[in-house]
């Protein structure tokens, strides 16, 4: 397993057992009525499930499994699966903290925090794409690097 | 693939067609309104969908194909897979039942049953990672495991 793919996998692990903790506090809090406050991070947690979890979990078996590019057994170049690796994360990052952050510092102030977590999002998957979109063939359909 | 692998797998595939079957019936309702006290369901199957088709699914195919952690224990403790399916299964009937109950007419034992299920759910997950932790590496680090 490349080095990328480790931290997509456990990155998205790690995801996966917070957005799980929030899940359970928020459904714990349904029938105890105690932590008002959690919810604002509802949209957290849906989005840390979707994207920090889900998304980044297929996208670094993706980079693991896909057929290599070439007959040396390369994956192509790694740095798009870095942006994506960097986007995707501040992103997730981002939409989760905006909830809690419109309490604190006022709707006019963080305006920019979620078109930016988009814009993220959207470059991190564009970069996996880029990385991706030419190792998805038949297996045994490989170049070497003299006819590539 | 293995037993566990499986089991995961298949359970999965139950849950899948549990959750297709209950997004048809809230859809069919949002259109006919046959009964507005179906609306409750909507959190259920959104996690019968992600938690228990998706990420049941995931971790039985990870706990499959994942590199093995040694030659003697090549799954690790197969006791965190097995406790953390019993749990997340266990965790997502009991919100099945009590979610949409509680939500009706709140009592104390459907407050108490939605706190278990958060309990179980999350403790299953904690756990299906822990389960998974050490299998996410290099082929490299297999010998020196």
């Amino acid at each position: 397993m490349p080095r990328a793919s480790i931290f997509l996998i456990r990155t998205a692990l790690l995801n996966l057992a917070l957005g799980a903790l929030i899940g359970g506090l928020l459904l714990a809090d349904k029938g105890l009525h105690r932590w008002g406050w959690l919810w604002a991070l509802r949209p957290g947690h849906v989005y840390i499930m979707l994207l920090g979890w889900t998304v980044q979990f297929a996208c670094g078996v993706a980079i693991w499994i896909l057929p290599r590019r070439d007959a040396e057994g390369g994956r192509g170049a790694m740095w798009p699966v870095w942006v994506l690796y960097g986007t995707l994360n501040s992103s997730v990052l981002l939409a989760t903290l905006y909830a809690p952050c419109l309490g604190w510092f006022g709707a006019e102030r963080i305006v920019w925090m979620l078109p930016l977590a988009a814009l993220l999002a959207v470059t991190g998957i564009g970069a996996f794409l880029g990385h991706a979109w030419r190792r998805v063939r038949p297996f045994g359909v490989m170049t070497t690097k003299r006819n590539a | 693939m293995y037993r566990q692998a499986r089991i995961y797998i298949k359970t999965a595939f139950i849950q899948l067609a549990i959750s297709v079957i209950l997004g048809a019936i809230l859809l069919t309702n949002t259109g006919l309104t046959i009964n507005p006290y179906l609306s409750l369901l909507v959190p259920v199957y959104y996690h019968l969908l992600m938690a228990g088709w998706a990420t049941q699914l995931i971790g039985g195919v990870a706990l499959w194909m994942f590199p093995p952690l040694s030659r003697e224990r090549p799954r690790g403790d197969e006791r965190f897979g097995w406790v953390a399916y019993a749990a997340l299964n266990g965790g997502l009937l009991l919100r099945a039942v009590a979610e949409p109950l509680h939500a009706i007419r709140p009592q104390l034992w459907t407050s108490w049953a939605l706190v278990i299920s958060a309990i179980l759910q999350a403790g299953a997950i904690w756990l299906l990672v822990m389960a998974l932790w050490p299998r996410v590496k290099g082929r490299t680090e297999v010998g020196r495991s």
